[in-house]
């Protein structure tokens, strides 16, 4: 039956994430604070992360190419990227902020620009995972 | 302690009013996980995205006698506030709270991302009911709400403040009754709490 094939699918989908470390146990609480009043709840906190996490990207990227690097800048602005990420259990995205901000502690320009190409690497597949996964559940 | 929570239970089936909960967070994210958590846990919230917008909330700032014409349901019974937040932090918050005599009866709790003992220190000793590690779950929402209900229903502030400090220098837990928080973040030669749980 159509409907059966359609919610395995979207239960495969949603196990992989798991399974493969993109996403954490914080998601599966914010599936919970999800009931029939408010049915989209998830999907709008992750929207909000995806706007949110492009205007962090970009000041990032605009303070990486300022000399001399304004290492209290760029920890606050992953400080806000870990925030966010961790509240919808971005697991590897808030992995990868974590050794952004070890280059920040020790002030390592080049290795700040390195761990910054990996976030957004995590981010932009973790987009598209999500991206696929909230058309399926529609 | 179970009699206790009988009596609560009775105490809130009967009264119709909801707790009153203003949350402070600067990320829109964390505004709308909040606000969410406490409507699921059947709080009346109120949220504002920094620490100035929760004082003029609670109507610091205000003459005296401006008091006499606030209304009872504006009343607050639990500040939530973020700790790190430009401008104000949370920690500037709560000083200023516990300062005013006017609201330094309404139990704070802060809310961080970071583990730092010396931090979860400085904030219990300024007043702090509580200091939650973020993400906040249901679970701590859910334990907040009993020991603030307990506080309400039985109105001895002061006197369980007094009790939880000094249970927090001389409690080892047992397992079960420690939060999920990964405790490796912790020195180890520290036998202080988890600070994921209630001191209540």
């Amino acid at each position: 039956m159509e409907l059966n094939q359609m919610k395995r699918q979207i239960n495969f989908a949603r196990n992989s994430l798991f399974e493969q470390g993109y996403l954490d146990e914080q998601f599966t609480q914010l599936e919970d604070l999800q009931d029939d009043a408010n049915p989209n709840f998830v999907e709008e906190i992750v929207t909000l992360f995806f706007s949110d996490s492009m205007r962090l990207i970009r000041n990032v990227e605009t303070a990486l190419e300022n000399y001399p690097t304004d290492f209290c800048k760029l920890d606050d602005y992953m400080h806000q990227f870990m925030g966010s990420s961790s509240s919808i259990g971005a697991k590897k995205v808030k992995e990868e902020c974590t050794q952004f901000q070890e280059c920040c502690r020790v002030r390592n320009t080049e290795g700040c620009r390195r761990a910054f190409q990996r976030v957004k690497q995590e981010h932009a597949t973790l987009k598209r995972k999500l991206e696929t996964y909230f058309q399926v559940s529609f | 302690m179970e009699m206790m929570n009988i009596c609560c239970d009775q105490i809130t089936s009967s009264n119709s009013k909801e707790l009153h909960v203003l949350a402070v967070d600067d990320s829109n994210i964390d505004r709308k996980v909040i606000e969410r958590l406490l409507k699921v846990s059947s709080f009346k919230v109120t949220v504002v995205d920094s620490g100035s917008r929760a004082l003029q909330y609670l109507g610091l700032g205000l003459e005296e006698d401006d008091h006499s014409t606030r209304f009872d349901d504006l009343k607050v019974n639990l500040i939530m506030t973020d700790y790190s937040m430009p401008g104000m932090t949370g920690f500037e918050l709560l000083k200023k709270i516990k300062n005013s005599s006017t609201l330094r009866e309404i139990p704070v709790v802060i809310m961080s991302s970071e583990n730092i003992l010396t931090r979860i220190d400085r904030c219990l000793e300024e007043g702090a009911e509580d200091y939650l590690l973020k993400p906040v779950k249901l679970s701590d929402v859910t334990r907040l709400k009993d020991s603030i209900l307990k506080t309400e229903n039985t109105g001895t502030n002061r006197l369980q403040s007094y009790t939880r400090k000094r249970k927090r220098n001389d409690d080892v837990l047992p397992a079960s009754v420690c939060g999920h928080q990964d405790l490796s973040m912790s020195p180890p030669s520290s036998s202080q709490t988890s600070p994921t749980r209630a001191r209540l």
